[in-house]
């Protein structure tokens, strides 16, 4: 699995603590209730959704610990989170962490209308320009679930898998090659 | 296996009871096979018979088959030290399991392969034997296999240039290999997996040679099963211990499918590649795949019309 770093994380979790403190601590998502018994039909997909917790780390979140108020919105090169900046490839290089984090309310998302959405949500901020993957997303045809196929299903949010500040999923070390029959004992 | 093809059942077991017997020949000529070789292997004569005297799974009466699972629950427990569970979980009703593989995301990364030996009980070594067979194929020749290795071994998967192709039971509609069994020990059941009785299987191969996907693995050895990484839940068809000199194959997992649950290669997936569902469900993932994208059947020249789909979602 990419889960994105420690580092990757910090100002997601800086932003989000406020809003989701369950999610932030690794417990529930805040509506976990009733996934759906067979798969959903795809308007109602969203609310039904069980997904797993956005990949936060302690400490970070919530981003409000810091961000007590809104900050100076102009895109700057940042002191503290320099590294973040650092290694944001997500888009044009005009890319800016309040095109997507809040900075009125620095726990949560925003949409391009201004609706404030949970990290629990940001799907819903993704599907904005991917609204293909966004469409296969929710009727299981991209990404991933696990639990039951005719039953209760985890799904995994689009940051689970890309991290959201360098989406690109990254090279893994593959399992060993299987042994030849003829390097085979018998 | 078809209703027309399917073996008469037989409500209760009385063979080789007593006088009320069918066939008082067969049960003598068991016996005496029995003794035989009782005599010469050295092993209780009555586990013996018994063993020579069982019908078919599907001709089996339930008590009978609880029994035997019984048996075979006691005997894996203590050679496992742990409390193995062995079922025999009849396909779902209103269930045909399609399997879907987004060859658009498959990195190669053989996570599946390892996941799959390890739910399922597999040879580690001496045989090494993998239900799954990741091929990394080259872009500029598509879906070839004679441009195809699954022996790949670099730092990092994906590598440029190349795609990767896991290839594992297709769960055919006209299955070969059921069909050259000269025993029957392999068949199809009503909800699309191919299975087989490893206690049935006589081990002469034919459905290997017959599987165009080389999904069929044999083991030429006692299998190696270290009992710490044994996996204790268990079904008769599926993942239960097998013994040296039978044939395996993938099973769509069917003690986790039969179960409701995603087979393991499905879960383990870090692209999430694969996808798993009932073909008869039109909102199910498999079918919202079909609806969505182009799907493609391997080797669909040899009309074995497989219940396993590849597609690209891009």
């Amino acid at each position: 699995m990419n889960i994105p770093s420690w580092r990757a994380v910090l100002p997601f979790a800086a932003a989000a603590l406020v809003a989701v403190p369950l999610a932030a601590l690794g417990g529930p998502p805040p509506t976990p209730a009733k996934a759906p018994a067979k798969a959903p039909a795809p308007a109602a997909a969203v609310q039904d959704i069980q997904a797993e917790p956005p990949p936060f780390s302690e400490g970070i979140f919530p981003c409000s610990q810091c961000h007590d108020k809104a900050g100076d919105p102009t895109p700057r090169q940042l002191a503290f989170h320099d590294d973040l900046q650092a290694e944001l490839h997500h888009g044009p290089p005009s890319r800016w962490c309040l095109d997507c984090h809040d900075n009125g309310k620095r726990d949560f998302l925003h949409l391009i209308n201004g609706k404030q959405i949970p990290f629990t949500e940001s799907y819903e901020l993704c599907g904005q320009c991917h609204g293909d993957k966004y469409r296969d997303w929710k009727v299981g045809v991209h990404g991933k679930r696990t639990g039951m196929w005719d039953g209760k299903k985890t799904y995994f949010l689009c940051v689970n898998c890309h991290n959201p500040h360098n989406p690109r999923f990254k090279a893994l070390k593959p399992e060993p090659p299987p042994i030849p029959p003829q390097e085979q004992g018998r | 296996m078809s209703d027309r093809n399917r073996l008469p059942v037989i409500q209760d077991e009385t063979a080789g009871c007593g006088a009320d017997s069918p066939s008082r020949r067969d049960f003598l000529r068991t016996a005496a096979a029995g003794a035989v070789i009782a005599a010469v292997s050295g092993c209780k004569p009555d586990a013996v018979v018994e063993e020579l005297q069982r019908r078919h799974l599907t001709e089996l009466s339930p008590a009978r088959l609880q029994e035997m699972l019984g048996k075979l629950e006691k005997k894996w427990s203590a050679q496992y030290g742990k409390a193995v569970t062995v079922g025999a979980r009849p396909p779902m009703p209103g269930v045909n399991f399609g399997y879907g593989l987004d060859l658009s995301r498959c990195i190669g990364c053989r996570r599946c392969v390892y996941a799959c030996v390890k739910e399922n009980n597999q040879s580690r070594k001496n045989p090494q034997i993998q239900w799954i067979r990741v091929l990394q194929m080259d872009k500029e020749h598509g879906v070839a296999l004679n441009h195809a290795t699954p022996y790949y071994d670099p730092e990092k998967v994906p590598e440029p240039g190349h795609f990767y192709m896991p290839v594992q039971c297709q769960q055919c509609r006209h299955p070969p290999c059921t069909k050259v069994c000269p025993v029957k020990a392999t068949w199809k059941d009503p909800d699309g997996i191919v299975v087989i009785d490893y206690d049935w299987c006589i081990g002469c191969r034919c459905c290997t040679a017959a599987c165009p996907y080389g999904a069929r693995k044999f083991n030429w050895a006692e299998p190696n099963l270290p009992a710490a990484e044994m996996n204790p839940v268990t079904d008769y068809l599926g993942n239960r211990p097998r013994p040296m000199g039978v044939v395996e194959k993938c099973t769509f997992c069917l003690q986790r499918s039969r179960s409701g649950r995603y087979p393991a290669c499905v879960e383990i997936c870090p692209v999430g590649a694969r996808k798993f569902g009932n073909l008869l469900d039109p909102e199910s993932e498999i079918r919202q795949v079909m609806e969505r994208k182009r799907v493609f059947i391997f080797k669909e020249e040899l009309a074995t019309e497989p219940q396993f789909y590849y597609f690209y979602a891009t």
